[in-house]
């Protein structure tokens, strides 16, 4: 954006509101917003702790798994549904109920199921983040040339080949868009599954400083992961520029 | 030696030695017949063209001799065996190329020997020798969004070569180049069938360019489809890829094609 002629760098806007929450802060209007200054300075005496560093190894793990299961099982799912019309017809209704609906009111029963473990975080966390990555990967794949996949039939490709060569690639664009977005869906389900499962990671932090008012620390730790979500999903949309190139030409 | 190579092509006539035969096939795609009860034969080492106004077939049929679509019943015949699905005999080239938009032209080339599971360094040396074949040396990295349509269906046709299969199936592959780029590719196409001792089968709705390129040229007509005549140029395939088009022979059949396919058009 230009103002006056001058060119402002990028996220400038954050700049403004982190000067409003400093003021509003500094004010003492209310606890629930101490000065960002404040927030700060915590955040970098609480960074090495010992109780931080645990807290973000186990939710880094959950996440991690999570994200990696709704990876692995969603493109698959969505290339198979994109591909084949009585999978797309069996599944499509499930996926679109699942995608829409409020998961937190599932962790109970998923807590039933799976216990109050590791298990249980790591479903919730994937079953935020499959969905759209489902969605998003079949779109991808029934929006590919038809002649693409021709070609590599009239070759004698393999169902397999298709799959990993054709399929899969041609849907990238697509598929990243999903990934992002399944991503920060499932830095949700992995808070979620933390707070309301069993209370570790950043869950138990959360809920530690709320439940004492540490309304500073509080802060700092959201900070932390919208910090490290932030870069993940700027990661993967730098990604999909980089395949952006043919996503108009296929 | 041109004499001799003459007198032996007339000697042996074209039509004992058959590359792909179609039998009777038929196609409906629901309701609609799309080809009913055709037969056709397609001489070896020569190019013959499907002609025909849109909607009689052409392109199922060559689909069909691809393996690409099942016949409802009959049957295809390429070097004596019936097929009944894509094999390495035959190579198809595209309308729309079918490039891979991910992948190098050299990729995009040696993509036929990939799926059949050629090692990489003697796919790629192939493809290497056939990029400059088509006149694409020097653009073995560029991605196929670096290219012009003309110079993208030289990838396409590239590709198409190096698989080494005896007949190679053509979908009105000049439609989408533009008309200067299209007449380089035709004269191309007349010194591939040349030199290359392929069997061509080549889809196009251009009366001229069928006219151009064809040792025969099958018309076809829709409602029902069939083939309604297959003419054979006699005298002016030796005389020069630039006296072509003011040959009479090639003017006469050129008016002859367009009477007949003239009340076929909307």
């Amino acid at each position: 954006m230009r103002i006056y002629g001058h060119k402002l760098p990028a996220m400038s806007s954050l700049l403004l509101w982190a000067l409003l929450w400093e003021i509003i802060g500094q004010t003492g209007a209310t606890f629930f917003v101490p000065p960002l200054s404040e927030v700060f300075v915590t955040l970098f005496k609480i960074i090495g702790t010992p109780a931080f560093v645990t807290a973000l190894t186990e939710t880094a793990q959950a996440f991690l798994a999570g994200v990696f299961f709704s990876i692995v099982i969603g493109i698959p799912t969505g290339i198979l549904m994109g591909k084949s019309r009585l999978l797309d017809e069996l599944l499509l209704p499930w996926v679109n109920i699942f995608v829409s609906a409020p998961l937190t009111a599932l962790v109970p029963v998923l807590m039933v199921l799976f216990g109050f473990g590791l298990t249980s975080i790591i479903i919730t966390t994937t079953l935020f983040g499959i969905w759209i990555i489902i969605l998003n990967t079949r779109a991808g794949v029934r929006q590919i040339n038809r002649s693409l996949v021709e070609m590599a039939t009239s070759f004698g490709a393999s169902p397999l080949d298709a799959f990993v060569k054709i399929y899969f690639w041609a849907a990238l664009p697509e598929i990243l868009g999903g990934v992002r977005i399944g991503v920060i869906r499932a830095v949700k389900g992995v808070i979620i599954g933390q707070l309301l499962i069993s209370i570790v990671g950043f869950g138990a932090l959360f809920e530690l400083y709320a439940s004492n008012f540490l309304m500073t620390h509080f802060w700092a730790v959201l900070i932390v992961l919208f910090a490290l979500a932030f870069s993940i999903s700027e990661f993967l949309a730098y990604l999909e520029r980089k395949v952006a190139y043919y996503a108009a030409k296929r | 030696m041109s004499q001799t190579r003459q007198a032996f092509d007339d000697a042996q006539p074209s039509d004992q030695d058959i590359a792909v035969s179609v039998r009777g096939v038929s196609k409906n795609y629901g309701a609609v017949e799309a080809l009913k009860n055709m037969s056709l034969e397609f001489p070896r080492g020569q190019l013959t063209s499907l002609l025909g106004p849109s909607g009689c077939g052409k392109t199922t049929l060559l689909k069909i001799i691809a393996g690409l679509l099942k016949p409802d019943s009959g049957e295809i015949i390429v070097n004596g065996k019936a097929v009944s699905g894509p094999g390495p005999n035959r190579a198809f080239v595209f309308q729309d190329f079918a490039l891979l938009p991910w992948a190098s032209v050299l990729r995009n080339v040696a993509f036929g020997l990939e799926l059949r599971g050629v090692p990489r360094s003697e796919r790629e040396a192939k493809a290497e020798k056939y990029i400059r074949d088509v006149g694409l040396a020097g653009f073995e990295r560029a991605f196929p969004h670096e290219l012009s349509g003309g110079m993208r269906q030289r990838v396409g046709l590239a590709r198409a070569l190096s698989v080494d299969s005896k007949v190679l199936l053509l979908d009105e592959p000049f439609s989408a180049v533009d008309e200067q780029t299209r007449r380089k590719f035709q004269e191309d196409l007349l010194a591939l069938v040349e030199n290359e001792n392929k069997t061509f089968i080549f889809v196009t709705h251009s009366i001229e360019e069928a006219v151009y390129v064809s040792d025969q040229i099958a018309i076809l007509l829709p409602r029902p489809s069939r083939v309604s005549e297959i003419i054979r140029p006699t005298s002016f395939r030796t005389k020069g890829v630039g006296n072509i088009r003011r040959d009479p022979e090639y003017l006469d059949i050129v008016d002859e094609i367009w009477a007949s396919l003239r009340n076929y058009v909307e």
